[in-house]
């Protein structure tokens, strides 16, 4: 059996030392091994932007695609092979800006992939631009006397969207976040994880200090019901979004597998590609 | 006794005007006769001027007719928008509800016929069609009975009394007409056609059932005119294949979904038009770099912008050749034919697994929504080849390495091994990469994978990327087009023989890469050359003189008020250019 060892590969992250991603690398490479996979039997399909290296910086199959496209392609090689574990993986300029359409089909398509968000509200590899999640008044290079516009608050979008597995965690905290990636990962459906994952370089605002003195864990919350879709919704509010644990699933939904009519049981990629002679004069007769 | 025959039925949208026009060509498709439909309509549900233009012969047409023998009219409307179409001795056959009138002076007859009053007094208003068609079929002597296969398909699952009705109304149009028509029931009489079964069908649906036969099992799409048919089609057959039709967000998501399943092993395709490809191009240049196989369809409409929606054009050649940033191996190619819609299809999922590239089949409105009749498709004609997929067990790689999937190679194309598979681990990047698709911005490697990639298509083998009418050796004009256009062309082609001009005739098929060698020839051997295209600015015009030369000689003939060409425009634009 594979451990996470066999995930790694000789590449070295072209990320700034202590750059938050390294993390969620590792607890890649830990979870995948925890759920008893083969490298060759993962896929990480990944965007543009310093996050979107990771797909690189994994030893599995590795698919680094273009801005903010991460999830379609991710889906497109579920539906061809539904043996495969898909991760998607970007940034938050990736998943909430340019893609934030397919964000919100993909969780309700609720193809059984996983997608993790490295959200650091900066924009990095372009050295240091706004992001949609950026707080009004964060200056940057393209914001300089302050943002005006309010940071989307992505976990409630995405409960709205009809959203089946909703989690959020915190680069420093490998052992949750590889627990919640597992969990991703096992869940039949569309898993979405938001990672608090600091740039070290161009967010002097948001920085691990910032990050440990705000975020409420869900663990320290008496009662709290991740399978309650209302309880998930005021307690996001309550805390601004910042919370870190599992927010929300729902194991009764089926995924889009599961549910597309007459969508074949063994991966699409086996099938026979030859029409029979019978089909095809079948198909033929419509016509005449 | 006639051979070819004119019919045009019109009226409001939404009042049924498609299905009068299909009941009245299905059945005639079963006598054996050969149709060519086309339907002129607008972008709303209901209202607005809608026509269905059917050609009706005992030989293979592939183009509109010129002018027009039968208009069937539901509304004034109709009679004013079409009636400069009608032929000397044409006739007029109008719903007598709306008191219809035809211009004075004509040598036109008009019968109006009470459509809705005897479909009122049969049960309902809604079989006025069916009395239509009776009543047209009864000008063509033809036998009421052929329609009773048709009507019970069409209205069986209602019940026996509706297709008794329909029956009843279509006899009813037939003997009214009759009593009406007289001793002159023999002028537009049809001759026997040969009886065999061909299938009728639209060029969207033959790339549909092209991409069956080619393997497709997968397909994501945006719903569009006039590509819409594609995925409705398949939406209805991939399920019982095991496959399926993905309805995306937008074009980006289908075509990069399209890319993911591609590289994950199925042959899976999108579809689109104009504004549909536009979205696109970034993901055509991802498939492209990273050597994706990747099947899009456009259906080319009028363009730019939201332009003409539901138009014929061809303005789309240009983009579809060079839209994407950057440089990357494409095959783009243009069926002519509903047949060729098929046939292409099929072969565009085996190019781009072999040349490990996107395949772009280009058609037009016309072709894709276009009704024909079809010769038989041959089964034994498809083949499913996948070029260098590696497919066996792989041997262990050195510790960590990546699986070689671009290997630079004498002809360019690198093994390529599907995710899941022991052994052939390996990255896939738009980023410029190394051999092991990690990425790399040496030079040298620069250089290398770049000539890999473009190497490519060098060998590019392709069947009749020509078609070639070439009856002269030495041509007073060499008529050239792709698309539609080819049955214009034909025509146009035999009344300028008639005149006494030499002229060969070549249909471009694989208009990327561009079949300079085949054309070469053609264009030397002739003194002038003539491009018929859809468009406003001579795209393939560019593109020949581009690729063979001899501009002096290119001379073009461009149309781009959304209708398509008719013969004898090309005769005459031809005669005045010549």
């Amino acid at each position: 059996m594979a451990t996470f060892k066999d995930f790694r590969n000789d590449v070295k992250p072209n990320w700034c030392p202590g750059c938050g991603d390294f993390s969620v690398q590792a607890a890649i490479q830990r979870a995948a091994a925890n759920v008893g996979l083969e490298p060759h039997q993962l896929a990480i399909v990944s965007g543009i932007g310093c996050s979107g290296r990771i797909s690189g910086y994994i030893h599995s199959y590795g698919f680094h695609g273009i801005h903010g496209r991460a999830l379609p392609i991710a889906q497109g090689v579920k539906m061809a092979n539904r043996d495969l574990t898909v991760i998607a993986a970007g940034g938050d300029g990736d998943g909430f800006a340019i893609g934030t359409g397919h964000t919100i089909h993909a969780i309700r398509r609720n193809i059984d992939i996983t997608y993790i968000v490295m959200d650091n509200h900066i924009y990095g590899l372009t050295k240091g631009q706004t992001s949609p999640r950026s707080e009004v008044g964060f200056k940057t290079k393209s914001t300089p006397q302050g943002s005006v516009e309010p940071a989307l608050s992505i976990m409630e979008m995405a409960l709205s969207a009809g959203a089946t597995f909703v989690a959020q965690s915190f680069s420093s905290d490998l052992k949750e976040l590889t627990q919640l990636i597992e969990e991703g990962i096992k869940h039949k459906g569309f898993s979405l994880i938001n990672v608090f994952s600091p740039c070290v370089t161009y967010n002097k605002v948001n920085t691990y200090d910032w990050f440990k003195e705000n975020l409420v864990s869900l663990n320290a919350i008496e009662g709290y019901d991740p399978s309650n879709r209302d309880m998930a919704m005021q307690t996001l509010m309550k805390h601004k979004g910042l919370v870190t644990g599992l927010i929300y699933q729902n194991k009764e939904q089926k995924s889009y597998q599961d549910l597309a009519h007459g969508y074949s049981e063994t991966p699409l990629v086996d099938a026979d590609l030859q029409l029979s002679k019978e089909k095809f004069d079948q198909l033929v007769a419509e016509f005449m | 006794m006639i051979s070819q025959l004119s019919w045009k039925v019109g009226g409001q949208q939404g009042e049924g005007i498609e299905s009068t026009g299909e009941i009245f060509s299905i059945a005639l498709n079963r006598l054996g006769y050969y149709l060519y439909g086309y339907r002129h309509f607008s972008s709303r549900i209901k209202g607005g001027h809608t026509n269905n233009k059917i050609r009706v012969s005992t030989t293979q047409v592939r183009s509109v007719a010129d002018d027009l023998d039968i208009l069937v009219a539901f509304d004034q409307e109709t009679i004013d928008f079409n009636f400069h179409e009608l032929r000397d001795g044409g006739i007029v056959l109008a719903d007598a509800k709306f008191n219809p009138t035809i211009p004075e002076g004509s040598n036109v007859t008009l019968y109006a016929v009470p459509f809705t009053d005897i479909a009122t007094n049969l049960g309902t208003s809604l079989m006025k069609n069916m009395v239509a068609v009776g009543a047209s079929s009864a000008v063509l002597d033809l036998d009421i009975d052929v329609y009773q296969e048709v009507v019970e398909e069409i209205f069986g699952r209602k019940g026996q009394q509706v297709v008794e009705k329909n029956m009843e109304a279509l006899r009813a149009g037939a003997q009214f007409m009759k009593e009406q028509l007289g001793d002159s029931i023999q002028t537009m009489k049809l001759e026997k056609a040969d009886g065999k079964k061909r299938m009728f069908m639209i060029g969207n649906d033959a790339i549909a059932l092209g991409a069956l036969a080619g393997g497709a099992r997968f397909m994501a799409a945006y719903p569009i005119t006039p590509a819409s048919e594609i995925m409705e089609y398949l939406i209805k057959k991939l399920p019982s294949l095991g496959g399926a039709v993905i309805q995306t967000e937008d074009e980006i998501a289908a075509c990069t979904m399209a890319i993911g399943a591609n590289y994950a092993g199925v042959r899976t395709l999108t579809a689109s038009a104009g504004p549909g490809l536009s979205l696109m191009m970034e993901a055509i240049g991802l498939a492209g770099m990273t050597e994706t196989p990747v099947v899009i369809v456009n259906t080319q409409r009028g363009g730019p912008s939201t332009g003409l929606p539901t138009k014929q054009e061809q303005s789309d050649l240009m983009a579809m050749i060079y839209g994407t940033h950057g440089e990357i191996p494409k095959i783009v190619i243009a069926p002519s034919t509903v047949q060729e819609a098929f046939y292409d299809t099929v072969e565009a999922f085996n190019l781009a697994e072999e040349y490990q590239c996107p395949v772009i089949v280009l058609s037009d409105l016309q072709l894709s929504l276009g009704k024909q009749t079809v010769e038989p498709l041959e089964y034994d004609k498809i083949e499913i080849r996948r070029g260098k997929l590696v497919t066996g067990e792989l041997p262990a790689l050195p510790d960590k390495e990546n699986f070689k999937r671009y290997e630079v190679t004498e002809d360019g194309i690198s093994p390529r091994v599907l995710p899941g598979t022991p052994n052939g681990i390996h990255h896939v990047t738009g980023v410029e990469h190394a051999e092991t698709g990690r990425p790399s911005e040496s030079a040298a490697n620069r250089i290398a994978q770049m000539d890999k990639r473009l190497r490519k298509l060098k060998h590019l083998k392709f069947n009749t990327p020509v078609h070639k009418q070439v009856k002269h050796e030495e041509a007073d004009v060499l008529l050239v087009g792709f698309n539609s256009t080819r049955g214009a062309i034909e025509e146009a082609m035999e009344r300028l023989e008639l005149d006494g001009l030499k002229v060969n005739h070549a249909h471009i098929r694989l208009v990327h890469p561009f079949p300079t060698e085949e054309m070469l020839p053609l264009v030397q051997t002739a003194k002038k050359i003539i491009v018929v295209e859809q468009n406003a600015t001579g795209q393939l015009a560019s593109l020949l003189k581009m690729n063979v030369g001899h501009a002096d000689k290119v001379r073009s003939i461009l149309k781009y008020d959304g209708n398509p060409f008719l013969p004898n425009e090309v005769y005459t634009k031809c005669k005045e250019l010549l």
